[in-house]
């Protein structure tokens, strides 16, 4: 079902306009409104009557997660901080989090496009759904609660945590449709097996994101649960899972486009692409009070294809991820950054020791360990001691990214040295 | 009385005591005793050696992580009940034992090697005891 048909099948020429007034708007308010934006603007000698169509957006200045960072937290807030009625984070590269704020209209305009993306799936207001994100800073879980809600559907804010629950109310609530990232799904998918409980669920459908997944797990979760799995896309930054998301022909992520104006660049010129080539996703919010970004940068790789789809919607549709343009990981649907990593050592060490990170996928679980080199300067006779070390180092990674690294000590310089640059992480993943 | 270990960081992964002691025999180093303690992940190498910073020399050139510590060294008196002996009248101070092992002697009589929380106090309550 189509939720919005007026905005999710307008004519490309008229999408166009819309996206160009929208621009417009919202260029004149972030110029006024966040001194950041209007230093950026003034120093390229920039005017908000220089934006008048979608054309001059090439015009504006880009963001950058070191924007996000030298403005932390406030700084890009575009209305008084008595309009915010809602903060949310993910993880940043280094200590700080990348803050985004909310107005109740944000709120809103978030909720219907996570009703759009669970209409595209086929949920309807019949159905039971388990929200399996986790609830809190992270997006997942509010942003699929409010957009279930907003469908009507009966809503199970399940959370993370506990695999055992989630299926005996699964089974016991007739749930019809769950929201969680694709490799949960498949832990699920296992845990139901191994329990002879698959003839016992009445699930439909999965909305499935915050992780890169690959065609090879969509099957092997339809196929293992009999259901429909769809993907949804979207970061924090922006406004959280909703920015995009596949119908059920699969030709790529309907993207949100009169919310969200999307351009392809090329990473190192910052160069537009020609459109189906290949290049790094970058967006402006159109409609966003509390945190409008203009020409964000995604750091995500992938294309954008236009034209009609089958299900007949006009939204452009992103092609699949092809990697990332920095060294972001998605590990249990946790934003990881090596550098990270590499403070909390600092900060037990002293200085950082040579670390080695490898990230795997075993019984559809993420992996994380992180090796370090052993130096004299933390070497003890006494087993207590280094026991020690490697438990505080796993404290300091934890409390920095929000997961627990697996932490094994290993001899000085047996971790990987490539071209005089000490190579840090290795993902045998295999997602792109 | 006190003498100077050499502890070795050892992965746990084949061939790494080989290298070490193949480091130790080509620098003409002579063990005297050794200790190997392992954990789920790692081992713990210690050794009384002959030449002890000649050795940590030749295992940092081999990349190997070492350090030198003091422990304490005491003869065994050939009788029964002595090592409980010993042991007792440590804790009686209310010193804890990090670790020990045997070592092999010139005389008839076995050495100990003993690291505990407060060596001064130790090799005093051993003297006390007469141990050497």
């Amino acid at each position: 079902m189509i939720w919005n048909e007026a905005k999710e099948c307008m004519g490309r020429e008229e999408l166009r306009e819309l996206q160009g007034k929208r621009l417009a708007k919202q260029v004149d308010r972030v110029y006024h409104n966040v001194e950041y934006y209007r230093k950026k603007m003034q120093a390229i000698g920039l005017t908000p009557s220089d934006i008048k169509s979608v054309d001059d957006i090439v015009k504006l200045p880009f963001t950058t997660y070191e924007d996000l960072n030298a403005a932390y937290p406030y700084g890009l807030c575009a209305v008084p901080r008595s309009q915010i009625v809602r903060v949310q984070a993910s993880s940043g590269t280094t200590g700080k989090s990348k803050v985004a704020t909310y107005t109740r209209r944000d709120i809103e305009i978030w909720s219907e496009c996570v009703t759009r993306a669970l209409s595209m799936a086929g949920v309807t207001r019949d159905d039971i759904i388990q929200v399996g994100y986790g609830y809190g800073l992270f997006t997942g879980g509010l942003g699929a609660h409010y957009g279930a809600e907003n469908l009507g559907a009966m809503v199970i804010p399940m959370s993370t945590g506990n695999t055992k629950k989630l299926i005996t109310m699964m089974i016991d609530c007739e749930v019809t449709a769950i929201a969680c990232t694709p490799s949960y799904l498949l832990h699920v998918a296992e845990a139901l097996e191994a329990e002879g409980l698959v003839d016992k669920i009445k699930l439909k459908y999965a909305i499935c994101g915050a992780e890169p997944w690959t065609d090879n797990m969509r099957n092997q979760i339809e196929k293992r649960l009999n259901i429909k799995a769809f993907d949804i896309y979207g970061l924090t930054e922006i406004m959280g899972p909703g920015v995009a998301c596949d119908c059920e022909y699969h030709r790529g992520l309907h993207i949100y486009e009169d919310h969200f104006l999307p351009e392809i660049i090329n990473p190192e010129t910052l160069a537009p692409m020609e459109a189906g080539e290949t290049g790094e996703l970058v967006i402006t919010t159109l409609t966003k009070e509390g945190m409008p970004l203009l020409r964000y940068r995604t750091r995500d790789l992938t294309s954008l294809e236009t034209g009609r789809c089958e299900c007949g919607r006009t939204m452009a549709r992103i092609q699949r991820f092809k990697g990332r343009s920095d060294d972001m990981l998605v590990i249990r649907g946790v934003n990881v950054f090596p550098s990270q990593v590499e403070h909390a050592l600092l900060t037990v060490a002293g200085t950082t020791p040579n670390y080695f990170i490898t990230v795997d996928r075993k019984d559809n679980n993420d992996t994380f360990e992180v090796a370090i080199e052993v130096e004299d300067r933390f070497f003890s006779d006494e087993v207590r001691v280094l026991e020690n070390l490697r438990d505080k180092v796993a404290n300091a990674i934890h409390q920095a990214v929000g997961i627990k690294a697996k932490v094994k000590l290993v001899e000085p310089n047996t971790l990987e040295h490539s071209q005089g640059k000490t190579k840090h992480v290795l993902d045998k993943r295999n997602l792109v | 009385m006190f003498i100077r270990q050499l502890s070795v960081f050892l992965e746990n992964k084949a061939g790494t005591l080989e290298s070490v002691l193949k480091t130790l025999k080509e620098n003409d180093i002579n063990i005297e005793a050794l200790s190997l303690a392992d954990t789920s992940e790692f081992g713990l190498l210690r050794l009384i050696v002959d030449k002890p910073d000649e050795a940590k020399k030749a295992l940092k050139g081999r990349g190997c992580t070492s350090t030198i510590s003091d422990v304490l060294k005491v003869r065994l008196e050939q009788r029964v009940g002595f090592l409980e002996e010993l042991v007792s009248s440590v804790s009686e101070h209310g010193i804890n034992i990090e670790y020990m092992y045997a070592a092999s002697s010139e005389s008839e009589s076995a050495d100990m090697i003993i690291k505990t929380s407060d060596l001064q106090e130790t090799d005093r309550v051993l003297k006390e005891l007469g141990g050497e």
